[in-house]
């Protein structure tokens, strides 16, 4: 369905609306293939459209909520009539309205790459068989490969409200990921690998697959290290898991709830001058770039943090006319949820240095090449931490022995603290948050 | 922009790591509480879509349909913040051709739209062997593991919110220094239809209930939250059973020691885990490395152990989707297959994995009912369902006084592991330290780390005291499905501990 169908999905909801409420509908559409390879052969191929309406009603400052994975009229006002029932049940609030529109002119980005529609399976099927062959000729030491795909997505989205809001987009995305088994006799380990685009012409199997081989074998024969302050080295992918953690606590709606560690700290030092965050969807580049937000209003660029100083938290309509302030774009949602606030596509201010060149500065260190159980492992609240790792440790500014089964813990104010070097080599990820390699020093991993 | 589920493993969400599983305690992700509608598909249609999806070739085809639909309210900050209904309903069509899996799924239950799913999903088995077949199916039922009482959908939302609202004010009665409560009610009601080409025809109508309630207690010390939640595969009695006023109280109460909580010590340590709690411990340690598309492919640590001795004597693991009422329970999987209880580890050696259909089929045995998939957009998968350990014969209190330090875990998070090197991680999210014998001040937050392989040969002691935790969602392959877990308490002689004191 195009962007033209979706719109007149919403505005036959607007039509049923009652002058004594607000009515926002958002409606989601979206065609997504995945094409798995398993020795040399297709494994499995998935083709599948998706869609569906989420309505929210607000009347007398209650709010209501339904959704429907599906489009048929006569769900359609089901849906609406739960939303409407639901409101009643809602407790008043008076800050509880749908947002107009806010003089934000939406930017236009060039999110589609049309070949996602037009690329054949054909083609699909032979880069995921490719993929896996190149892993497995990597290296001896890869013993198999437990997935090689490649997927790819073409997603459409409307926001339309009875307060004036009206806003449309499209974006696709392909991406291909490999994890590899290895084993050198005794250890097994495993690997990933991927490439992001936002088409098939943007694919780099050949980084998927080195990464998915060097990943699996550098930690072969790991063993459990003793326990100490080191200074630590992030790898990109993990350095980017964090961004969204602290990214997690600077959102409005934990910030009016007293659940961020920063809530009372806006205008302060929080992190060292190496720390300038923001969170900017209308970057192209950014995996996660979007026009719009879930309500409907452009994005924009937000500073969080500058130089370690906190600039901003981030808003939707809600939270921005409760805490005095103006949204910033970052409603997010899917179909089936009301609008909740969150980063849409984070980056750190890149240095200069490769990730090679800082290890060389480090006397004794760890890089992190994986962390597990972060979510976990992490209270918003206080900023505690603790989480699984597995690295390699670094000796005089190489990297030596690799070590798994410890964990690393620090505080998130700490660690942003002693940020002692942001590395150059920024990496696109499939996630909010671009990656590249940081620096932190004095973190304990315990271990033995 | 709102957006479908990108495919994959872990897009969109910054916060997912894409080797391993993952279980996430219920109350930090959003149930997967789903929807749905009366539509019931005629099976001759079934028939004419499981034809239609073999003519061109295919060793094998199913339809699965799936009908769910959803209600939750949420409590928090004082309000209530919004009741949400949800509906969702649709078909999924899997074609098989020797390895190769086809499929494709759709929204449009209408004859059009099965047709066109049969044929996406036929696609893939182009150039196999073609030809009309006509596919007869056979109803059959398999025995619900319990009856529902009382169906959400007839409850007034009314009560529902009642219900949030005595949660929150026996919370904030529990102690001046509880200065949050949130409080969760959600329920759901998914029926399912499986028919395949083998000739099974058949179906399922599952109903969950659960309510949790989270407390932050505010003190010198900072913030601390305590979180409960109780969930069954029953209907609305839950509330018959389980007291909203006595959940808050509980996660009050876990608030409020934390406030006088010393950070976790750091390092190997002894640990013992409170019943009902451990079972995530099984469920990273060797849950996810028995299931049989891991051992297929070489990618679990138990790979070529069958028969051999692989935890201590005293461990015997049971998977179970028949446990009345537990969250992991149903009638028949997403397969169309009976659910089962199956040994797993008998007295510490392994009997048997936990199996799919493709997976048993390659294998030339029968599934064990373990064919699970979070909807009809997803295609099944090895799954566990109630995983547990059974009943050892130490007495509980004996196990902590003959422990001389360590820490006790009273409650347990979400957890992760990687398969393939067996290395597991899961929070505490209550816990105390154990010094001669006794169990002292509550410790903060931490992680626990381990190997599965070398775990469970170091667990000591078992006790007599068995109980089921908190359901959970198990999330693998970017699909999360119920599980629930269970032990008695249990000692095991080393784990990491991972905490900040160090």
């Amino acid at each position: 369905m195009d962007s033209e169908q979706l719109l007149g999905v919403a505005d036959q909801v607007l039509g049923w609306a009652n002058d004594d409420e607000q009515v926002e509908v958002v409606v989601v559409h979206g065609r997504d293939s995945e094409v798995r390879a398993y020795g040399g052969e297709i494994e499995s191929l998935t083709t599948a459209e998706s869609q569906g309406v989420g309505i929210r009603v607000i009347k007398d400052s209650r709010q209501g909520f339904a959704y429907a994975g599906t489009l048929d009229s006569d769900v359609l006002g089901e849906t609406l009539r739960d939303a409407r029932d639901n409101a009643t049940f809602g407790t008043a609030d008076e800050f509880l309205a749908l947002t107009e529109p806010d003089g934000v002119e939406i930017p236009k980005l060039d999110l589609v790459d049309p070949e996602v529609t037009t690329f054949p399976t054909e083609r699909k099927i032979e880069m995921a068989i490719e993929l896996e062959k190149m892993v497995l000729a990597g290296d001896p030491r890869v013993v198999g490969v437990e997935v090689a795909e490649y997927a790819d997505a073409y997603n459409t989205g409307a926001v339309a409200s009875t307060t004036g809001i009206r806003s449309v987009g499209s974006e696709t995305s392909s991406y291909v990921v490999a994890y590899s088994l290895t084993s050198d006799g005794e250890d097994t380990q495993a690997g990933f690998g991927y490439s992001v685009g936002k088409g098939p012409g943007a694919i780099d199997l050949d980084k998927a697959a080195a990464d998915a081989v060097d990943r699996g074998t550098r930690l072969l024969g790991a063993t459990k290290p003793k326990t100490e302050k080191l200074t630590i080295v992030f790898d990109p992918y993990v350095t980017a898991q964090f961004l969204s953690i602290i990214a997690g606590t600077l959102t409005g709606d934990v910030v009016l709830k007293g659940r961020s560690l920063f809530a009372d700290r806006m205008g302060e030092t929080v992190g060292s001058p190496l720390i300038t965050l923001v969170d900017d969807a209308t970057n192209p580049d950014a995996f996660s770039a979007t026009e719009a937000d879930g309500e409907g209003l452009a994005t924009r660029r937000t500073g969080l943090i500058e130089a370690g100083v906190l600039q901003s938290f981030l808003h939707n309509s809600y939270t921005a006319r409760k805490a005095k302030a103006v949204s910033t774009g970052s409603a997010v949602r899917g179909y089936s949820s009301t609008p909740s606030v969150g980063a849409m596509a984070l980056a750190l201010t890149p240095g200069t240095k490769s990730q090679a060149e800082l290890i060389a500065d480090i006397p004794n260190g760890l890089l992190v090449q994986g962390v597990s159980g972060l979510h976990s492992g992490v209270n918003a609240i206080s900023g505690d931490f603790s989480t699984g790792a597995e690295g390699l440790m670094i000796r005089n500014g190489e990297l030596a022995e690799p070590v798994r089964e410890f964990t690393i813990a620090s505080t998130l104010q700490r660690m942003l603290l002693d940020v002692v070097a942001v590395g150059g080599d920024v990496e696109r990820l499939p996630m909010s948050a671009a990656g590249l390699s940081l620096v932190v020093s004095d973190v304990t991993m315990s271990g033995a | 922009m709102p957006e479908v589920g990108k495919p994959g493993r872990q897009l969109t969400s910054g916060t997912n790591v894409p080797e391993g599983q993952n279980r996430v305690a219920l109350n930090e992700t959003e149930a997967a509480f789903a929807q749905y509608g009366e539509k019931v598909i005629e099976q001759d249609l079934v028939e004419r879509t499981l034809s239609h999806a073999l003519e061109s070739g295919g060793d094998f085809a199913e339809v699965f349909a799936e009908d769910k639909t959803s209600s939750s309210a949420v409590f928090d900050d004082g309000k209530v913040e919004e009741l949400t209904s949800g509906r969702s309903r649709g078909v999924g069509v899997r074609v098989v051709v020797g390895e190769t899996t086809g499929f494709a799924h759709t929204a449009d239950l209408s004859e059009t739209g099965l047709l066109a799913a049969a044929e996406a999903a036929g696609a893939a088995a182009r150039g196999g062997g073609g030809g009309v077949r006509t596919v007869a199916l056979t109803p059959t039922t398999a025995p619900r593991p319990n009856e529902v009482l009382v169906q959400p959908n007839d409850v007034p939302k009314g009560t529902k919110v009642g219900l949030l609202e005595r949660a929150e004010a026996a919370g904030r009665s529990a102690g001046s220094e509880i200065t949050q409560v949130m409080a969760r009610y959600g329920d759901s009601r998914r029926r399912i239809l499986v028919a395949n080409s083998d000739g099974i025809f058949t179906g399922d109508d599952q109903v969950k209930t659960m309510f949790s309630v989270s407390c932050v207690a505010s003190g010198d010390t900072g913030m601390q939250t305590g979180r409960e939640t109780v969930g069954h595969t029953i209907g609305f009695e839950l509330f018959d059973a389980h007291d909203v006023e006595a959940i808050a109280r509980r996660a009050a109460t876990r608030a409020l020691t934390k406030l006088a909580a010393v950070p976790a010590p750091s390092g190997e340590m002894t640990v013992v885990i409170g019943k009902g709690g451990g079972g995530v411990l099984f469920h990273e340690a060797c849950g996810h490395g028995l299931e049989a598309d891991a051992i297929k492919k070489q990618a679990s640590v138990f790979a070529g152990q069958m028969g051999n001795k692989v935890a201590s004597d005293m461990v015997t693991l049971i998977d179970d989707g028949t446990m009345s009422e537990e969250w992991g329970c149903y009638a028949v999987d997403d397969e169309g297959h009976a659910a089962q209880s199956n040994t797993l580890i008998d007295n510490g050696v392994l009997t048997d994995y936990m199996w799919d259909l493709l997976r048993a089929k390659a294998d030339g045995r029968e599934s064990s009912g373990n064919g699970r998939r979070q909807s009809y957009q997803c295609l099944p998968m090895v799954r566990m369902t109630n995983t547990y350990v059974t009943n050892g014969e130490d007495d509980p209190e004996d196990i902590i006084a003959s422990t001389k330090n360590g820490i006790y875990v009273a409650q347990l998070g979400g957890g992760q592991v990687n398969t393939v090197s067996g290395d597991f991680v899961f929070g505490m999210t209550e816990a105390y330290l154990i010094e001669d014998g006794k169990i002292t001040a509550p410790i903060r937050e931490g992680n626990l780390i381990g190997n599965g392989p070398e775990v469970l040969t170091r667990i000591d002691a078992l006790g007599n005291d068995f109980a089921m935790g908190s359901p959970g969602m198990c999330g693998k392959d970017g699909q999360g499905v119920p599980v629930g877990d269970g032990t008695p308490t249990l000692r095991v002689t080393s784990l990491t501990v991972g905490g900040a004191a160090a």
